[in-house]
C-alpha cells in the first residue's frame, strides 16, 4: 500500500476537525428534527465521503452505527446516477430514500451534496434520517406483512431536491403529498439541510486552512490506519473456519424460521464471510439488500474491534461471499422494511463465530429485536395520531461484568422518548415501564435485563402493530453462557380465542390489525441479553446480590426457547 | 468592631484555596492550604485562620465545595429509598435506554438506589392532571417502615406525571415528612417539576442521595465556625454560578455538583469584564483536566442539563463546562494506530508527572513543558517539591514518545505540547466557533495550575484576539465565590399551544414564583444590593421533541401571544436559520431565575502589593526555550512585581508562587490596571 506521508501532529489535528464536523452536522440536526425517531432516538448519521468511490471518509460519533457502513453505497448511488445523466453542480443536493441502492429501508431518506473546490467534486456530505412516514399499508412503515416494497412506502430514486442553490418545490409536495404526516417530513427534512448547511460551511473553513492537498492526504491515512489495524489484528487470530447459524423467527408471512448462517474463514490478516448457507430471500419484509449485509457486518467487526478508526479501512481485508438468491441481497420490489431484525441477527451471529477464536473480545447476544410497536387511530376532534415507537432490553454479559439492564439495539445509539411525552401527546398510559426479572440469561457473568410495558388505550379504539423477534429463539449466550429470555407480547382482545381476554400473535412476534378498545392494554416483553462465561463460576455474593435486587426471584425459570 | 470581612473558599482535591477580602479596606489577602480528605472542614477552617486574623470580622464565608462532586463520582453517598407509583420503580435504572459508548456492548450501570429500596405504592395521575388513582396514607407509612427498616437513612417521592398535577405527591409528602425520622425527604417536584420521568427522577434521587452527606459537613462547618467564634452568614456556590444559602443548600444539595469549577468561571468573566473584555473563553486546567466554559456578552452560559457519569444525570440549570482530558498530568503516549495522543490515563498530583520523581515513569504534559524550557525546574510550583527533574522527563520521552516516532527529544516534547494545544483548542472550538461565534471577539482567560502555560499557543491556534492571565490564576475559584449573586431557579411544565395560551394565568404564575423566589434568597440574610429576575420559556414546533430556550424580558409588560411568538421566531431563527411558518409553536416549560445582587467586589484591590519600577528589575534570570523546532534565550521574570504598563516580549516565562505564564515568541505580554496579563500578537 502506497501511502502519503504527513507529520503525525497536523494528522492528529485534521483528525478531530474532521470528526467535529460530522458530530456537529448530527446535533444540528437532532436538535432540530421533528419526529422522535430522529430527534430522541438518533436514527440519523452524518458524514464525509470520498469523490469517487463514495467510501466513508469520517463519520459522526452520535448517528446510527448502522448507517456508518450503509452510507457510502448511498453516496455510491448518486456518483452512479451523476456519471450515467450529468448536471452535478455546486449547491446541488440529491434526496433519496431507494433502499437496494442505499441500503437499509424506505423509511430512511438520504440528502447527499456534493462539495466543489476548484469547479471540481471534493467529496460529498450525506445526512440520513429516519421519516416518521412515508406512505405505504401501515403508519410508521414497519409493515410486518408486506411482500413488496410498494406496500411499504414511496420509493423515490437519487433525484435534485436542490438545483444549483435553488430549492425545486414540487419534489418537496410530490414527497409530502405522500406521507401521512407531511408536517414531520417537512420539519425532518429542512433540519437535514440545516445539517448540510453547517457541515459545506465548516468543511470550507477547514479546506481553506489547510488546503484540498493535507486535507485529502489526511482522509487517506487515516483509512489507511483503519485497515492496517484490522489486519494487525486479524493476523492475531488463529487461521481456519468458523460456522455459526443463527434464526429469525420468521417473515412475518409465513411461520416458518430463517437461517442466518456465517462460515467465518481467517486467513492471516484477511477474513472472508461467506453467507452462503443463509435462507433463500422470503416473501415477508425481513430481506435486506446486499449494501445492508455488507453494512451491518461493519458494524458487528466494530464492535468486536472497538479501537479501529470508524471508515471503509475497516472492511477493507474483509471478503464477503453473498449469493444472489439470498434473503441477504434482495433487490426490487422485495419488501426490507424489518431490516432492523435481520441485521441484528447478523450481528448476534458474529459474537458466536468470534467466540472461538477472541472469547475476550465478544459479549453475549443483546436482546435482538428492534420491537417496532404502533399504536394509532383518530382523536374525538377526528385529528389522526400515531404513536411509533422503538423498545429497548437487555444487553450480553460481558468480560468485565453483567450486561446492561435495558439498553439500546447494537446498531443505534437512540434513546428511548420518556414515557411522560408520550402520555402527554398520545391517548395512553402506561401502567408499567419496568425491568422483566429473570430474563438476562445466565453466566459469569449474567445478561442484563429485558423491559416490560405495558400501555392502556384512553380513547375510543385505536389499531396495533408489532414487527419484533426473538420471539422463539432467544439470544445466546456465548462463551458458555446462557440464552437470555425470548421476546413475549400480549394484547387484550374479545375473540373467543383469547385466553381470559388476553391474546397473542400467531406469528409471535408480529402482527398487524390488532384492534384495541378504551380500557385495553398491549403488553410486551423484551428479551434479556445472553450469558457471558459459565454459570458455574457466578459466585455466591453475586447470585445473593441478584436475588436481593430481585433481578432474579427465586421461583425456577422458565425460560421459552 | 465592625464586620467587613468575606472570605471565599475554594476546597480542591489537593488544595483549600481562601481569599479574604475586607469590604471596608479593599486588603485582599490569600492562602493555600492542604484539602483534609474525609472531613473538609477541618481544611477549611485551616485556611480562613490562615488568611485572616480576626474571625469575628468576618460578615460572610462563601463556599465552593467538591463534597458533592466527590460523593457522586465516588459514590459515597447515603443509603437512599424511592417511593414510586405502581408500575415505574425502575424508572431511574432503566435510564433513557443508552449505552455508554457508540462501539462495543460493554457497557454498566450500578444506580444510586438499589432496586430492593425503590418500593411501589398504587396511586396514578394521567397526563391531563387527572387524578385516576389517589393516594393510600397507609401504603405510604408502610412504604416508609419498610425502607427505615432497610436502613435507608434519605428517601426520595417520585409519582408519573407529578409534573402535570403535584395533588398525589404533596399528599404523598405531607404524610411521608410526618413519620421519616430526619429532614432527608426529597420530592421530585419540589426539586424539578418538570417533564420527563427519568430526568426528573433521577435528579431527585441524587439529592436524596446527597443530601445526609452534604448537610451533615455543612453543619460541622457551621458548628466549627461557631466553636471558633466565627458567627458568620455561609453561602455555598451552586452549579449555575450563584449563591444560596446553607439551609437551601442542605435540602438542594444536588445543586452544588458543580460548585467548584462554575466559581471559577464566575471570577473569570468578572476579571476580564473588568479588564474590558466581555467574551471570553475560560480554560481552567489542573492535574488531569482542561475544562473550557464561554462567556458572551459579560454573560456565563447556562445548561440546562448534565451528566456526572453515565446514566448520573441532573437537571438544574449549570454552568456549561467542557472537560476534556488534558491536565497537567495526562500521559502522552503512541497509540494503536500510531498517532501521537495524549490522556485520558493522568497521573495527576500523586505521582503526578515524572519530573515530580514520585514513582511515575510515563511522559505527561508538564515534562514536555519543562524538557522546553517553559517551567522553572528550581521554582516549583507549590511547596511539595523543592526540584524539577529535568534530565528523568527528557529520558520519558525520549523512550515513549522521541524514539518510537523517530525525532529528537525536543522535537517530541514540543509534539506533545502541540497535542495537547490542539485537545484544548479543539474543545474550545466545539464551545464557541462551533455555536456560531467568531473566535476573533473572544480573549482566552487562563486558570488553574497549568493554563497560563499554553493561553499563547491558544491564542494563534484558533485566532483569538487574546489571553488574559488573572492576577492570581491559581486562587480564582476562591476569588469567585467572593464574587458570586444569590440565585433561585424554579420550572415549571406548561405544554400548551401557543394559540391557546392563557397568558393572564402566566403571568399570574411568573409572579407567584418570583415573589417566592424572592422569599428564598431574603431568608439568606447575606447582603444584597438589588433582585432581578431572569424569565425564559422553552418552546418548539409541534412535533418537535427538543425545545429552544425563548428569553421573555422581564419588563416586557403584560404578556401577550404576539409578543411570545416573535420572542420565538427571534431564537429559532438565531439556532437553526429557518422559520417554519405554517407548523403550530406549542409552549413546554417556564424557566425562572432570580438573582439577588450582592455587594460589587473591587477587583482594583487584588492588584495592590509592591512593585518595582521597572521591567528589568524583575529579571529573576536567563532561561533556554524551545519553540517551534528551535531554542531561543529568554529570561524569567518575577511576575508580582511588574510595573503597570510593564511589556515584555517572549519568549519568556513570568513566574509566581500559584502558576507560571508562558509567553512564545512573536508574542507580547502587558500588565494592565488591575495586574492582569495580556498577551497578544506583536505588531
Amino acid at each position: 500500500m502506497n501511502s502519503p506521508k504527513m507529520d503525525p501532529v497536523t494528522l492528529a489535528i485534521l483528525k478531530g476537525r474532521l470528526e467535529q464536523i460530522a458530530d456537529e452536522m448530527d446535533a444540528t440536526l437532532f436538535r432540530s428534527a421533528f419526529n422522535p425517531i430522529i430527534a430522541e432516538a438518533h436514527d440519523a448519521s452524518h458524514g464525509i465521503y470520498d469523490a469517487r468511490t463514495g467510501e466513508t471518509l469520517v463519520q459522526g460519533k452520535s448517528g446510527l452505527p448502522i448507517f456508518v457502513g450503509v452510507m457510502a453505497f448511498a453516496v455510491k448511488a448518486v456518483i452512479d446516477r451523476v456519471a450515467r445523466d450529468g448536471g452535478v453542480s455546486d449547491g446541488d443536493v440529491f434526496i433519496f430514500n431507494d433502499p437496494y441502492d442505499g441500503g437499509t429501508h424506505l423509511s430512511d431518506f438520504r440528502l447527499v451534496k456534493p462539495i466543489f473546490r476548484d469547479g471540481e467534486v471534493f467529496c460529498y456530505l450525506a445526512s440520513v434520517g429516519h421519516w416518521h412516514d412515508v406512505g405505504g399499508n401501515v403508519p410508521g412503515n414497519y409493515n410486518p406483512q408486506a411482500t413488496e416494497s410498494f406496500q411499504e412506502g414511496m420509493l423515490i430514486p437519487p433525484v435534485k431536491l436542490f438545483e444549483a442553490g435553488v430549492l425545486k418545490s414540487d419534489i418537496v409536495a410530490i414527497l409530502s403529498a405522500n406521507s401521512r404526516l407531511p408536517n414531520s417530513l417537512y420539519g425532518d427534512m429542512n433540519a437535514q439541510i440545516n445539517a448540510l448547511d453547517l457541515g459545506h460551511q465548516r468543511l470550507s473553513d477547514l479546506l481553506d486552512e489547510y488546503g484540498e492537498s493535507d486535507v485529502s492526504t489526511a482522509l487517506t491515512l487515516l483509512r489507511h490506519r483503519a485497515d492496517r489495524m484490522m489486519r494487525d489484528h486479524l493476523a492475531a487470530l488463529p487461521d481456519g473456519t468458523i460456522s455459526v447459524e443463527d434464526y429469525l423467527d420468521n417473515d412475518g408471512v409465513s411461520d416458518e424460521a430463517l437461517t442466518l448462517a456465517v462460515d467465518m474463514t481467517i486467513a492471516g490478516d484477511r477474513l472472508t464471510i461467506d453467507f452462503s448457507r443463509s435462507s433463500a430471500a422470503c416473501a415477508g419484509p425481513v430481506n435486506i439488500s446486499r449494501s445492508t449485509t455488507i453494512a451491518a457486518t461493519y458494524v458487528a467487526l466494530k464492535h468486536i474491534f472497538t479501537d479501529v478508526p470508524a471508515n471503509a479501512g475497516v472492511l477493507q481485508p474483509v471478503d464477503f461471499v453473498i449469493p444472489e438468491d439470498s434473503f441477504l441481497s434482495v433487490t426490487a420490489p422485495k419488501p426490507v422494511g424489518g431490516y432492523t431484525e435481520t441485521i441484528l441477527r447478523l450481528i448476534d451471529v458474529m459474537f458466536q463465530a468470534f467466540q472461538h477464536v477472541a472469547p475476550e473480545r465478544v459479549n453475549g447476544c443483546a436482546y435482538g429485536t428492534i420491537n417496532a410497536l404502533s399504536l394509532a387511530g383518530h382523536r374525538r376532534d377526528g385529528s389522526r395520531w400515531v404513536m411509533f415507537s422503538f423498545f429497548g432490553g437487555g444487553h450480553g454479559g460481558h468480560p468485565e461484568g453483567d450486561g446492561l439492564n435495558h439498553g439500546n439495539a447494537p446498531i443505534s445509539t437512540a434513546t428511548i422518548p420518556p414515557l411522560e411525552i408520550l402520555e402527554a401527546a398520545y391517548p395512553v398510559a402506561f401502567t408499567q415501564w419496568a425491568l422483566r426479572p429473570d430474563s438476562g440469561g445466565e453466566g459469569q457473568h449474567r445478561g442484563g435485563l429485558g423491559a416490560v410495558y405495558e400501555i392502556e388505550l384512553l380513547e375510543e379504539s385505536a389499531t396495533a402493530f408489532l414487527f419484533g423477534e426473538r420471539g422463539k429463539f432467544a439470544p445466546p449466550g456465548v462463551a458458555g453462557g446462557g440464552a437470555g429470555a425470548a421476546n413475549r407480547f400480549y394484547f387484550n382482545s374479545d375473540s373467543p380465542a383469547a385466553e381470559n381476554g388476553r391474546d397473542s400473535p400467531p406469528l409471535v412476534s408480529k402482527m398487524t390489525g390488532i384492534s384495541l378498545k378504551r380500557g385495553q392494554r398491549v403488553r410486551l416483553e423484551t428479551p434479556g441479553g445472553g450469558g457471558y462465561g459459565d454459570a458455574a463460576k457466578r459466585t455466591d455474593d453475586q447470585k445473593q446480590r441478584d436475588l436481593a435486587q430481585g433481578y432474579v426471584t427465586t421461583v425456577s425459570r422458565d425460560r421459552a426457547s | 468592631m465592625s464586620k467587613s470581612v468575606v472570605i471565599g473558599v475554594d476546597v480542591g482535591g489537593t488544595f483549600t484555596d481562601i481569599l479574604a477580602l475586607d469590604e471596608a479596606t479593599g486588603e485582599v489577602r490569600v492562602a493555600k492550604v492542604p484539602s483534609t480528605r474525609g472531613d473538609q472542614s477541618a481544611g477549611f477552617l485551616n485556611g480562613i485562620q490562615a488568611a485572616t486574623d480576626d474571625l469575628g470580622a468576618v460578615s460572610t464565608i462563601i463556599h465552593g465545595t467538591t463534597v458533592a462532586t466527590n460523593a457522586l463520582l465516588e459514590r459515597k453517598g447515603a443509603k437512599a429509598g424511592i417511593i414510586t407509583t405502581a408500575g415505574f420503580r425502575d424508572v431511574l435504572e432503566m435510564r433513557r435506554r443508552d449505552r455508554p459508548t457508540t462501539w462495543g456492548l460493554w457497557g454498566q450501570f450500578t444506580p444510586v438506589i438499589e432496586r430492593q429500596n425503590r418500593l411501589e405504592v398504587a396511586e396514578r395521575t394521567l397526563a391531563s392532571g387527572e387524578v385516576i388513582r389517589a393516594v393510600d396514607a397507609d401504603e405510604i407509612r408502610a412504604a416508609a417502615k419498610t425502607l427505615l427498616e432497610q436502613g435507608c437513612e434519605a428517601v426520595c417521592l417520585f409519582f408519573i406525571n407529578g409534573y402535570a398535577n403535584a395533588g398525589n405527591e404533596t399528599k404523598a409528602a405531607e404524610i411521608l415528612r410526618a413519620v421519616w425520622p430526619n429532614e432527608h425527604v426529597s420530592v421530585a417536584t419540589e426539586i424539578l417539576p418538570e417533564i420527563r420521568e427519568f430526568e426528573r427522577c433521577s435528579t431527585a434521587s441524587l439529592n436524596a442521595y446527597l443530601q445526609p452527606v452534604v448537610a451533615n459537613y455543612l453543619a460541622r462547618l457551621e458548628e466549627r465556625l461557631a466553636s471558633e467564634g466565627a458567627p458568620a452568614e455561609i453561602l455555598i456556590v451552586q452549579s449555575n454560578g450563584g449563591v444560596m444559602s446553607v439551609d437551601t443548600a442542605k435540602v438542594l444539595p444536588v445543586r452544588t455538583a458543580l460548585s467548584g469549577p462554575a466559581a471559577g468561571v464566575v471570577a473569570a468573566r468578572q476579571i476580564a469584564s473588568a479588564a474590558g473584555f466581555e467574551n471570553v473563553i475560560t480554560g481552567d486546567m489542573g492535574g488531569t483536566s482542561f475544562d473550557v466554559s464561554l462567556v458572551a456578552d459579560g454573560q456565563n452560559t447556562l445548561t440546562s442539563q448534565a451528566s456526572i457519569d453515565f446514566g448520573m444525570v441532573i437537571r438544574t440549570p449549570m454552568i456549561e463546562m467542557t472537560t476534556i482530558g488534558a491536565g497537567g498530568g495526562s500521559i502522552a503516549h503512541i497509540d494503536e494506530t500510531g498517532l501521537l495522543d495524549i490522556g485520558p490515563q493522568s497521573a495527576g498530583s500523586d505521582p503526578g508527572p515524572v519530573c515530580y520523581g514520585l514513582g511515575n515513569d510515563k511522559p505527561t504534559v508538564t515534562d514536555a513543558n519543562l524538557v522546553l524550557g517553559r517551567i522553572d525546574s528550581r521554582n516549583p510550583i507549590g511547596d511539595k517539591l523543592t526540584r524539577l527533574d529535568s534530565e528523568a522527563a527528557a529520558a520519558a520521552i525520549d523512550r515513549h514518545v522521541a524514539t518510537p516516532l523517530g525525532i529528537s527529544v525536543q522535537e517530541a516534547a514540543e509534539a506533545v505540547i502541540r497535542v495537547a494545544n490542539a485537545k484544548m483548542a479543539g474543545a474550545i472550538r466545539l464551545i464557541s466557533i462551533e455555536r456560531g461565534h467568531d473566535p476573533k471577539r473572544f480573549a482566552a482567560m487562563p486558570f488553574g495550575g497549568g493554563g497560563a502555560l499554553h493561553a499563547g499557543a491558544l491564542v494563534r491556534e484558533i485566532g483569538l484576539a487574546a489571553a488574559i492571565v488573572p492576577r492570581f490564576p491559581g486562587v480564582n475559584s476562591a476569588l469567585g465565590c467572593v464574587m458570586s449573586d444569590l440565585r433561585h431557579d424554579e420550572v415549571r411544565t406548561l405544554n400548551r399551544m401557543l394559540d391557546s395560551l392563557d397568558c393572564g394565568a402566566l403571568s399570574d404564575m411568573i409572579a407567584e414564583i418570583t415573589a417566592a423566589s424572592q422569599e428564598v434568597i431574603r431568608r439568606s440574610r447575606a447582603s444584597i444590593e438589588g433582585l432581578h429576575a431572569i424569565i425564559e420559556l422553552d418552546m418548539l414546533y409541534l412535533g418537535q421533541t427538543h425545545a429552544v430556550a425563548v428569553p421573555i424580558p422581564p419588563d416586557a409588560g403584560a404578556l401577550s401571544i404576539e409578543i411570545i411568538r416573535a420572542a420565538f421566531d427571534a431564537s429559532y431563527r438565531r439556532a437553526y436559520g429557518r422559520l417554519l411558518d405554517d407548523i403550530p409553536v406549542r409552549v413546554l416549560n417556564l424557566r425562572l431565575s432570580v438573582i439577588g445582587q450582592r455587594p460589587h467586589v473591587d477587583i482594583a484591590g487584588l492588584a495592590r502589593g509592591e512593585r518595582a519600577d521597572t521591567v528589568e528589575a524583575c529579571h529573576l534570570a536567563e532561561q533556554r526555550i524551545y519553540a517551534d523546532g528551535d531554542w531561543h534565550d529568554g529570561l524569567i521574570i518575577d511576575r508580582l512585581r511588574l510595573p503597570e504598563g510593564a511589556i515584555v516580549n517572549g519568549p519568556c516565562l513570568l513566574v509566581q508562587p500559584d502558576a507560571t505564564t508562558y509567553v512564545d515568541p512573536g508574542l507580547v505580554a502587558r500588565v494592565d490596571k488591575l495586574g492582569n496579563i495580556i498577551i497578544e500578537e506583536q505588531g
